[in-house]
């Protein structure tokens, strides 16, 4: 699969990723194994990245590889230790029985060993233990730092890039695939010191009881080897069209639900439901195809490590017999050989993780690495005491370097004077918003307040002049009141209860059960739209901005509130420059100036008699909308 | 969990057979410990090589009988998993497809779709470690207590003793484990959460400066999220060690003890060998079995939610005997409607009545919140009224069949959704036999041909899912199209016009009328421009209808659509 495909699949499915299905609480060892992995374009570039999240934490890690090679290495010093208890056993009974005088089973001996084993087990077991504990903290503190640079990454980014990136796939990047990172260091890191170290010190191990039989035994190692990639490697095309054909399936599947509308309404269940039937037979013809070559992966390694098992029992069992090796070397070897094939069982698997480990690093250095903002000027401009007076100077703009949208725009609004902005799209109005409060930077010609280039002044003084009640309003989960007095720090409760009344929301609030306390949910669906926006007001109020950006409220209210908020608007606007994105005729003609946009951009402006006589784009649409015709 | 397992069944016989082929595999698991023991007590107690190859060559079989075994069961589980999968995903689709939108509404679009979709694979992969782990580790485990107890009753105390000590460390860390899992899900939710709200909300956070506010929100739901995930690790680092130190202090008493009945001749050194090997497999058993029971809780949570689907009956159903009403035209007649929203105190609409006449306009204007789209979302019965009743020539919705209402019905819908396919496969969605000659003719008349003949491939073009590719006019254009095509004798322009330029707007309506002659037209707007010439205007106001008449009607005896009036078309003289 090429990186480019990844990438795009990877917006296209954004809430499959947020359900968390990668993450890695499967069995460590056994998932993963034969499916399609999402390889890293820069493994070592990335890796080293990682390295220098993990660098504050050296010496701890340094402690978890020496604990993990201590433990690793008692564990492996054991089955040696325990074939000379049997193997004394075995020579006491076998002298018993040759009916040797005095002879008898030396359980002094056997004592001995079991009590040096009992001290082996018990410090491997507590070293084990001891590096997954300090791990612990490495891993989730390395994440935590990780989350906490993204975070800090993205309030220094431009809005471009949030209007640009889906949400979907932020999301997906700071949880899952830094919770992939986590997972990995606290898993398979130690996970690879200690298969690296049974392999070599089993080998070792083995070698110093009989390299013959050692020789026997890894013998096993390439059947182990080509049957797995083998495997493996046609279990990745299944997996592949796997994918495909689900891809395709769940695609129909959302497009009939969010069309079900449409479905029921054009008698489509039928067509729906034989596409449906027949994808998902397709399905179930590749899916049971991958699970069961990916499932034998498995049984059929356990199977060769029985072949070694049955090797040892018979090769070893002869050896015995000629005196070359002892009883007790035969059950330390069929252990060895277990621990043998522990890590060689996991090596796929941890390999893949560690790929898909460094793709997902790779996906969260990518945001840590996109251009910042402009950092704030130097001269530090503040307007203490702002009248609102807003110059648009020559202005060029536009969003993609190919299609211009604004052209040496000039502007003028006096202060405390009212400029309505008009079209038929809504889609000038974010522009302006983002040129005004600099979330987005001019191309040409500059933006002044009261006199002051808006490039010199720190963005949050600047944004502190503007005030905005949008009708896409923003209110996140918490009390209402918490919701209010997000528009000043440190507001008293009389100010909050204030401007409540003010925006003639104080009545509802107190219908709510919980007054000021009630807690808006998520989507803030608790509460009516109208409410939202008459929220928002209030919160305009508490700022007390210069400057105001207004939406009229529009389709989305009911007659009577849409009067409140008319109500609760006039109120605000009093004293204040406004910039209204107008629905209203009336609005529009009591406007100091009338901006009219199209497709973003401002094409006409003037008073109302002035663009009337002027015959241009807003005398069309002024008798289009407000004057009656002739159709249906 | 359970409940959904039952879809299992048609597979019983293919669950019996893993069974047996997994029992098999076991006991060839577990010979082969007691093979070696022959080896070890007769070979090479007596020097006998011969009955060591003899042995050997047996294992052999064993080691290939099992892998067969394990193999051929693999098939049947991969098919049963898989096959289960389809089964419920089809039970899911299906159930979905006849649910009325209410349901929808009640569950969620979005979740519907990751209940068919995501919820099912999780199922499906906990199926398939159940059919291979979940019959293998108690098998193993029980074969290898039989096998030890059958080699050495006395020394199976030992099993005695400490089987009961892991199952107890096992609980009590799931138990201790668990609901520090459940935490760490809730605490990611959580911080999902303040992060979804930042980049939503990032232009008022801005505009507030409030950076460093949601700065500090986030940092706090990261740290809470990693306090907890520490401490579950720190649990879980105690977990492996402390089942292998006493798997490893069971082995060493078993050589003890064993040894102890070795010089009593009560036991032979392979059975000893044999023995230490059943330990191994049976704490190998139990460990997989405690993994499995991380996997489980997860996909049940899942099953849970394909549950409700599956557990959900359908709101609305056709009669068994389905009246079918015929005609070339039809009379749409109200009585008395009331309906509301699934746990909605209010009615959302109440006590509405009004007849709708062939070859007449009707028109509906009020604000959202209404109850205009309630309104005409009841005709075609994706909600059903709870009192009153709605007629069509006559017959009462509810008697008639959904196929037969809604082939009469061609509806607009506010937000409207095209479907992936070509133009004319949007335009032909409700009328398959539609000639290409017809879609031309209703895509003119729908103001859509020509940004269609601009379009590469014309007609040919593809729509991608959602309608992605064309704008919101256009979109609303071709939905006009698709609802022409069909040449339904009822139209439902649901505020069908809203995204089209005024130009746009008053040509298409010019041109629609001339196909609506002997059609019920309702139309739902905002503008008193679009509603000003119908043949009856109904104002509705929270629920209810407020009044109803002309134009010329209203303005004299309605106040609200004064109001409405005034503020849309003041200053000119209301025609």
């Amino acid at each position: 699969m090429s990186n480019r495909n990844n990438e795009n699949k990877r917006p296209a499915a954004p809430q499959m990723s947020l359900r968390g299905g990668r993450r890695g609480s499967g069995p460590p060892g056994m998932h993963g194994m034969g499916m399609p992995v999402e390889k890293p374009k820069d493994f070592k570039g990335t890796f080293k990245k990682l390295l220098v999240y993990l660098k504050p934490r050296k010496a701890r890690l340094i402690l978890v590889f020496f604990l993990a090679i201590l433990s690793t290495v008692f564990a492996i010093l054991s089955p040696k230790i325990m074939g000379k208890a049997i193997t004394r056993l075995y020579q006491g009974l076998m002298m018993k029985m040759q009916g040797v005088p005095g002879a008898s089973i030396d359980f002094e001996y056997i004592l001995q060993i079991i009590l040096i084993l009992a001290g082996l087990y018990l410090f491997s077991s507590l070293f084990s233990f001891l590096m997954q504990y300090l791990m612990a903290s490495v891993a989730q503190n390395t994440v935590y730092e990780m989350r906490k640079d993204v975070k800090e990454k993205l309030t220094r980014l431009p809005l471009k890039f949030f209007d640009t990136h889906s949400h979907g796939d932020v999301l997906s990047r700071v949880t899952n695939d830094i919770d992939l990172i986590s997972t990995t260091l606290q898993q398979s890191l130690a996970q690879v010191i200690t298969a690296v170290v049974t392999l070599v010190g089993v080998v070792i191990m083995m070698l110093t009881i009989s390299p013959l039989l050692t020789l026997v035994t890894i013998l096993t190692l390439p059947f182990s080897i080509i049957a797995v990639k083998a495997i493996a490697t046609s279990s990745q095309k299944y997996f592949a069209e796997q994918q495909k054909i689900l891809g395709k399936l769940n695609g129909h599947i959302e497009e009939m639900y969010t069309g079900h509308r449409e479905v029921k309404a054009f008698n489509r269940e039928k067509e729906s439901v034989m596409i449906f039937e027949e994808k998902n037979n397709i399905l179930y013809e590749a899916g049971w195809k991958a699970q069961f070559i990916s499932g034998i992966i498995m049984p059929i390694m356990i199977s060769i490590n029985n072949l070694g098992y049955v090797i040892i029992c018979v090769v070893g069992g002869i050896f015995v017999t000629k005196r070359l090796i002892e009883i007790g070397d035969i059950q330390a070897f069929i252990q060895y050989s277990r621990q043998f094939a522990q890590p060689i069982r996991q090596t796929a698997s941890i390999a893949n993780l560690l790929q898909s480990t460094i793709a997902g690093a790779e996906r969260v250095f990518e945001i840590l690495q996109e251009e910042e903002e402009i950092s704030d000027s130097d001269s530090h401009v503040i307007i203490t005491e702002p009248k609102g007076k807003v110059t648009i100077e020559h202005v060029d703009f536009q969003y993609k370097p190919d299609i211009p949208l604004i052209a040496d725009m000039n502007i003028e609004v006096k202060a405390g004077q009212s400029a309505a902005i008009v079209g038929p799209t809504g889609a000038g109005k974010t522009t302006l918003v983002n040129l005004f409060m600099r979330f987005y930077e001019l191309q040409g010609g500059l933006i002044s307040i009261d006199g002051v280039d808006i490039k010199s002044m720190q963005r949050g003084d600047l944004r502190n002049i503007f005030g905005m009640v949008l009708q896409d309003t923003w209110l996140f989960k918490g009390t209402i009141r918490e919701n209010i007095a997000y528009g000043k720090e440190g507001a008293t409760e009389d100010e909050i209860v204030a401007v409540a009344k003010a925006a003639h929301a104080d009545h509802f609030i107190r219908t709510l059960p919980d007054g000021y306390d009630t807690v808006l949910n998520e989507e803030a669906s608790n509460i009516s739209q109208g409410q939202k926006q008459l929220l928002t007001i209030a919160r305009a109020f508490l700022a007390n901005p210069s400057i105001l950006i207004l939406d009229e409220a529009t389709s989305s209210v009911d007659t009577r509130t849409e009067l409140i908020i008319q109500k609760a608007m006039g109120a605000l606007m009093k004293g204040r420059t406004n910039f209204i994105i107008a629905h209203r005729l009336s609005t529009i003609r009591d406007a100091d100036i009338i901006l009219v946009m199209n497709e973003g951009s401002i094409v006409e402006q003037g008073t109302h008699q002035g663009l009337i006589a002027a015959n241009g784009f807003y005398a069309d649409l002024y008798n289009s909308q407000f004057v009656g015709d002739d159709a249906v | 969990m359970l409940k959904l397992l039952k879809n299992l069944k048609p597979y019983i016989f293919s669950l019996i057979l893993i069974s047996l082929l997994t029992f098999a595999r076991a006991i060839s698991e577990l010979y082969l410990p007691t093979l070696m023991a022959d080896i070890v007590d007769i070979g090479i107690v007596t020097g006998d090589i011969p009955y060591i190859w003899n042995t050997g060559l047996i294992m052999l079989l064993v080691t290939a009988g099992g892998a067969v075994c394990a193999v051929i069961g693999r098939l049947f589980s991969s098919k049963a998993a898989v096959g289960f999968s389809r089964d419920v995903r089809r039970k899911v689709f299906h159930r979905v497809e006849s649910f009325s939108l209410n349901e929808f509404d009640e569950i969620g679009t979005a979740s519907m779709i990751t209940r068919t979709t995501n919820d099912i694979n999780q199922v499906q992969q906990a199926v398939v470690m159940m059919l291979s782990m979940m019959i293998y580790a108690p098998m193993m485990g029980i074969g290898g207590i039989i096998m030890a107890v059958s080699k050495d009753p006395p020394l199976s105390i030992v099993l005695v003793v400490i089987v009961p000590v892991i199952i107890i460390v096992i609980s009590f860390v799931a138990s201790k484990a668990m609901p520090l899992f459940k935490q760490i899900q809730k605490k990611t939710d959580a911080l999902n959460m303040v992060l979804r709200e930042s980049l939503i909300g990032v232009r008022v956070i801005r505009a507030f400066n409030k950076t460093a506010h949601e700065k500090t929100r986030f940092n706090n739901a990261s740290r809470d999220l990693a306090d907890t995930a520490i401490k579950v690790n720190k649990l879980m680092a105690a977990t492996m060690p402390i089942m292998m130190l006493l798997f490893n202090v069971t082995t060493i008493a078993i050589i003890w003890f064993g040894g102890i009945r070795i010089d009593n001749g009560a036991m032979q050194i392979g059975d000893l060998m044999a023995f230490i090997q059943y330990i191994m497999r049976i704490m190998f058993a139990l460990m997989m079995l405690a993994m499995m029971f991380i996997m489980i809780p997860r996909a049940s949570v899942s099953a849970v939610r394909i549950n409700r689907i599956l557990e959900k009956d359908p709101d609305i159903i056709d009669p068994e005997h389905p009246k079918s009403v015929t005609g070339q035209t039809s009379r749409i007649e109200y009585r008395k409607v009331s309906f509301s929203y699934h746990g909605a105190e209010e009615p959302a609409v109440n006590d509405i009545s009004f007849t709708a006449e062939p070859g007449e306009v009707t028109a509906i204007i009020g604000g959202t919140g209404s109850g205009k789209s309630t309104l005409i979302n009841l005709l075609p019965r994706f909600y059903d009224v709870h009192s009153g009743s709605i007629l069509v020539n006559g017959t009462d919705i509810r008697e008639m069949s959904q196929e037969n209402l809604r082939d009469k019905i061609g509806l607009i819908p506010q937000k409207t959704v095209l479907f992936s396919g070509s133009v004319t496969d949007n335009i032909r969605f409700g009328a398959r036999q539609a000639s290409i000659e017809e879609v031309v003719h209703a895509a003119k008349i729908a103001q859509a041909s020509s940004f269609v003949g601009e379009m590469e491939q014309k007609y040919e073009s593809g729509i991608s899912q959602g309608g992605t590719n064309v704008s919101g006019g256009q979109k609303q254009r071709l939905a006009i199209a698709r609802a022409l095509a069909k040449k339904p004798d009822i139209y439902l322009f649901d505020d069908s016009f809203s995204a089209l330029d005024f130009k746009t707007d008053a040509a298409l309506r010019r041109a629609l009328k001339g196909e609506t002659t002997k059609a019920v037209v309702i139309i739902i707007s905002q503008r008193v421009s679009t509603v000003m010439h119908a043949d009856n205007i109904i104002v509705m106001e929270n629920g209810r209808i407020e009044a109803q008449g002309t134009h010329a009607e209203l303005l004299k005896t309605c106040p609200i659509y004064i109001e409405i009036a005034n503020s849309q078309l003041a200053g000119e003289e209301p025609a």
